[in-house]
């Protein structure tokens, strides 16, 4: 995958700044500029979340992509953020700590490297509380 | 609208061609659905071809127009589309195909469907089937799609009463139908053990869980019901075609364990053909990871929520059952390249109603189903087949 699409300065790639629909309140992350159920009646407005939130759902991937393959085995997760929202994302324990329903905060962490003398990319994690 | 059939079906055998190119193996599946169904390649109208990522398989683009070149069709420059949904690509063309005969837009048209993806590592494809889930926010953060199945896996059996060994039991009867179709990829039996004892992918998901990387090509055409019988005695009459779409991230569905799209497309096509549950004979499914057909078998309203594993267990869904699934092989040991799988189950659901599946035939099978995934369920195709 190319630099610039690691590079470019998306806030919520770093932050949980997501967004929030004013007129029926129910947040959004990854942020979304259309609320599924107001559409154009909604108002949009930005949000950063707390960043506490439990596992829904896990896995232990041990067969990853280049990218990755230097963390196996770890564990990835789907994480319901406290404001209701769900995001998949690592969570940084060993595979034997994780459960369904585990409470998580996001912590801020590389996430990987373009090769072997490339741009290192970062992004959120969770880990146990 | 008007009522459409199949003429004529064409599937390359399946597996890791690393002597043949993409082209080759279209144009086998292609010439031979044309054989099929008496034609001369001038009659064609319209070709759809479902493919999800010859960009990054061959680092092929504009594969419409090139695979009507290699099809010799380039002097008749009949319209040929490519078609994309990741792993529905095939579903979608074939789809498309149907819907242009219907609106009598066109009168004889070609699906096919095609993925060479042995021409690059597994790093590599592992890499390239992430695209079929949200890149940015799951493929980016570590998700590959083994992963993703196995959260749905996980939630499934923290919620409902599946275990590991019924899960097995999908991968067992696949490979058991499989080693009965001559185009399988693997076709060979194996036991629960064989699963239990793989290696682990994606936990609970091991290496017997998921379906291959495979090669393949598959090609049908389709024509007005009432040009069929010009062609073959045995026209099978589609009965209906159904499309659904639902959020392209995992996290972000209503229920994690339930496949929206699959509920909203068998709905529409049982709505569609004005059939019940109980009036199908057989289905195909599509079980890109044995959790799949779990899923699918219950989210198409052939069981409630929480019984398919018992189900497969019982052998329902056997051969000999009472409701046969995945009578090719399914993706698991049929094989899957993805482009190509849509158009194979269509194959499969013609050959059964004519009654030309050998080994793996169901007595008396009347009325077949389809169904096609992409992603991990954003989006949905499911097709119902009758003899004429």
């Amino acid at each position: 995958m190319s630099v610039p699409r690691f590079w470019r300065k998306i806030p919520q790639r770093y932050n949980l700044e997501g967004t929030r629909c004013e007129t029926c309140g129910r947040y959004f992350f990854p942020p979304r500029n259309l609320c599924p159920t107001c559409r154009r009646e909604g108002k949009i407005v930005e949000h950063t979340f707390k960043g506490t939130g439990k596992i829904v759902t896990f896995t232990v991937i041990r067969s990853a992509s280049d990218q990755f393959a230097k963390l196996t085995p770890y564990v990835l997760a789907i994480v319901e953020l406290e404001e209701g929202p769900r995001m998949t994302a690592q969570i940084v324990c060993s595979p034997e700590e994780a459960y369904i329903g585990m409470p998580v905060k996001a912590v801020f962490r590389r996430l990987g490297t373009e090769g072997e003398s490339g741009v290192i990319y970062y992004g959120t994690k969770f880990a146990p509380m | 609208m008007r009522d459409v059939a199949v003429i004529g079906i064409g599937c390359t055998k399946f597996g890791e061609w690393w002597d043949r190119s993409f082209r080759n193996l279209i144009v086998e599946a292609g010439v031979k659905a044309i054989e099929d169904a008496n034609l001369a390649g001038e009659q064609i109208d319209a070709m759809y071809v479902g493919n999800m990522s010859a960009g990054r398989f061959i680092e092929q683009e504009h594969i419409g127009a090139l695979i009507a070149d290699y099809s010799g069709l380039a002097a008749e420059h009949i319209p040929a589309t490519r078609v994309e949904a990741a792993c529905a690509s095939g579903g979608l063309a074939f789809r498309d195909a149907v819907t242009a005969v219907a609106s009598g837009m066109s009168d004889i048209v070609v699906a096919a469907g095609v993925e060479k993806m042995t021409d690059v590592d597994t790093s590599m494809s592992t890499d390239a089937l992430a695209g079929a889930a949200d890149r940015e926010w799951e493929g980016f953060v570590g998700a590959t799609f083994p992963g993703l199945y196995a959260m749905i896996a996980n939630d499934y059996m923290h919620r409902y009463p599946l275990t590991r060994e019924q899960l097995a039991q999908v991968a067992v009867k696949n490979h058991y139908n499989g080693a009965r179709n001559p185009i399988a990829q693997f076709q060979k039996e194996i036991t629960i053990d064989t699963v239990l004892n793989s290696t682990l992918v994606a936990d609970p998901l091991r290496l017997f869980d998921c379906s291959p990387i495979t090669d393949g090509a598959a090609a049908v055409v389709v024509a007005p019901l009432e040009m069929a019988k010009k062609f073959t005695d045995t026209p099978i009459k589609v009965l209906a075609t159904a499309q659904a779409s639902d959020t392209i991230a995992l996290h972000d569905r209503r229920d994690i364990s339930t496949l929206d799209a699959t509920v909203a497309a068998g709905n529409r096509a049982f709505k569609m053909a004005g059939l019940e549950r109980k009036d199908i004979d057989f289905v195909e499914v599509h079980d890109c990871f044995t959790i799949a057909e779990i899923c699918a078998i219950e989210d198409l309203g052939f069981c409630k929520k929480g019984e398919a594993g018992k189900l497969t267990e019982e052998g329902v869904t056997a051969l000999n059952g009472d409701l046969p699934v995945n009578t090719s092989g399914g993706l698991k040991a049929c094989g899957h390249p993805v482009g190509a799988t849509g158009i194979k189950q269509v194959c499969e659901a013609v050959l059964q109603l004519r009654g030309e599946a050998g080994k793996r035939q169901i007595e008396g099978a009347e009325i077949g189903m389809t169904h096609n995934v992409g992603g991990t369920g954003a989006t949905v195709a499911v097709h119902i087949f009758g003899r004429d």
